[in-house]
């Protein structure tokens, strides 16, 4: 695969995948422009961790085409897969830190394995990394001693220690308290300002989102319902996009119906 | 009735066919494995240093038992003075590349299996493989060759060790000459047992180390657990069947140098 520059980072076109029988994925059509912050939106179960797993080349999706800066990538080809592993760096829900290794062996890793740096260089770029991130103080730690904010600091310093193009975060926010959420969502913005890469972010926390991200995408039943501005968003009339984006309202209105019936 | 044994039969095919793609797969990416050394000490360490002590103490007793209810039986025929013979032969042709093996296995193979169990739970390994590194040639590939090397010279401990426990008993406590015992030992030990010795314990390394690792890395394709659960299942499938597989090599080296 050549290295080209493209309008679009990631094209998807016509993505299906199922499990058992069961549609998860019926034709997802999505492109996300070169250096921007696009999060796909959708309600738990709505297929947004298995779309981001057939991105990553992780699950083999049924049928549909994913272009990465213009060049489809093919499940099962190790040349094209390698490549884009090499420009593509993927940010777990669960972080999927090594729980053996210290923080900086973490980050180190991915340099040692695929690089033919020497040991200094590589020593040197992820104390960098862990800095840029502020747990520098934490290299001898293990993921286990640090707090949950931190470890996903950690997970995100091994994700840009290759200097990837494409950065893919996986529910970036979940189970974080509000403060924390609103913290990963400006560590996003601000390291993709810093580092220039491509962002996509799959979670179902809509303000955040809609604060961070240039573009943003509903997922609904196995396909993208809605894509486009944060503000053309806030302003659609499309009946899922209202439903998950007014969800307190919507509460709101169910519990004043539940206290009004009579016991 | 057919159905059921054609089934089992595909079944145990397949399951040995993946188990040498797997295995395979481990070796061809050592070409490219990046700072393999640094991976194979660490795992000589695991496999070494750490299962020691068990080696030393069970190589110790196995010697001391052989010293003790050979002397018993031979002296019924009044030849205590081929107890060097009987211990050093069961020790080098089949106790010691066995019971060394199946104490690795109980030790190093199931820790083996039961940390590549929590990192497929964790998607640590799904992990590796997003950042395009080969998780066969980093986590097993070093491994089995760690394997190959530990596995015979733990073996030789254990022989060792298991000598001089059957003098313990034998020379010691039971009053057979010392000289006689130690002479015994040397003229009954030739260079074909020795080759035996260290052929049966490389190949009951592969084997065993393999299959653990086999076992804990796919530990999420039990389909009848789930979690902790499967990693415990898997754990217990690796001891069962890698201690299984030695037993069965162990038969078929033999029939071969036998």
């Amino acid at each position: 695969m050549e290295t080209t520059s493209h309008k679009f980072a990631l094209q998807v076109e016509g993505l299906h995948k199922g499990f058992n029988g069961k549609s998860v994925l019926t034709g997802v059509e999505l492109c996300v422009p070169c250096g921007s912050v696009f999060t796909v939106l959708g309600p738990s179960g709505s297929g947004k961790s298995v779309f981001l797993k057939c991105l990553a080349n992780i699950i083999q999706p049924d049928a549909g085409q994913i272009r990465f800066d213009g060049h489809q990538l093919t499940f099962g080809d190790r040349a094209s897969q390698l490549e884009f592993r090499r420009r593509c760096s993927f940010l777990f829900q669960s972080n999927a830190l090594f729980d053996s290794l210290t923080a900086l062996e973490n980050v180190a890793l991915p340099l040692e394995q695929t690089t033919d740096l020497p040991n200094k260089v590589i020593r040197k770029r992820s104390m960098e990394a862990l800095k840029q991130l502020e747990i520098d103080e934490y290299a001898g730690h293990y993921p286990s001693q640090l707090s949950g904010g931190m470890q996903k600091r950690l997970a995100l310093a091994r994700a840009i220690v290759t200097h990837p193009e494409l950065v893919l975060f996986d529910e970036p926010t979940a189970g974080l308290d509000p403060l924390r959420r609103n913290a990963v969502f400006t560590m996003i913005a601000k390291y993709q300002r810093q580092f220039g890469f491509t962002a996509l972010i799959v979670t179902h926390d809509v303000p955040e989102a809609l604060v961070a991200s240039d573009r943003v995408a509903l997922l609904n039943q196995g396909r993208i319902c809605f894509e486009g501005t944060p503000s053309e968003f806030s302003a659609s009339e499309h009946p899922v996009v209202s439903d998950f984006r007014d969800s307190a309202a919507a509460l709101q209105r169910e519990l004043a119906i539940i206290r009004s019936s009579p016991d | 009735m057919f159905y059921w044994f054609g089934s089992q039969t595909l079944r145990v095919v397949e399951g040995i066919g993946d188990f040498s793609l797997f295995t395979a797969r481990a070796f061809c990416a050592l070409a490219k494995s990046k700072r393999l050394m640094r991976r194979i000490f660490s795992a000589v360490h695991e496999q070494g240093t750490v299962c020691m002590p068990v080696i030393l103490i069970v190589g110790l007793f196995t010697g001391m038992v052989l010293g003790l209810q050979g002397y018993h039986v031979l002296s019924r025929f009044g030849s205590q003075g081929l107890l060097g013979t009987l211990v050093s032969l069961s020790l080098v042709r089949e106790m010691g590349p066995v019971l060394a093996a199946l104490m690795l296995i109980g030790q190093a193979g199931s820790a083996l299996a039961a940390e590549l169990g929590i990192q497929r739970n964790t998607e640590q390994i799904v992990a590796l493989e997003t950042m395009g590194v080969n998780s066969h040639g980093y986590l097993v590939a070093p491994r089995l060759i760690a394997a190959m090397l530990v596995f015979p010279l733990q073996t030789a401990v254990f022989v060792v060790i298991g000598f001089w426990g059957g003098s313990l008993s034998g020379s010691l406590l039971l009053g057979v000459d010392s000289g006689v015992y130690w002479s015994a030992v040397q003229r009954a030990v030739e260079f074909q047992d020795m080759r035996e010795c260290f052929i049966k314990a490389a190949a009951f390394g592969f084997l065993s180390i393999s299959t653990c690792a086999y076992q804990g890395y796919h530990s999420d394709r039990n389909a009848s657990a789930m979690g902790a659960r499967a990693v415990s299942a898997s754990t217990t499938r690796a001891v069962v069947f890698s201690s299984i597989l030695v037993l069965v090599a162990d038969y078929i080296i033999s029939s071969f140098f036998v």
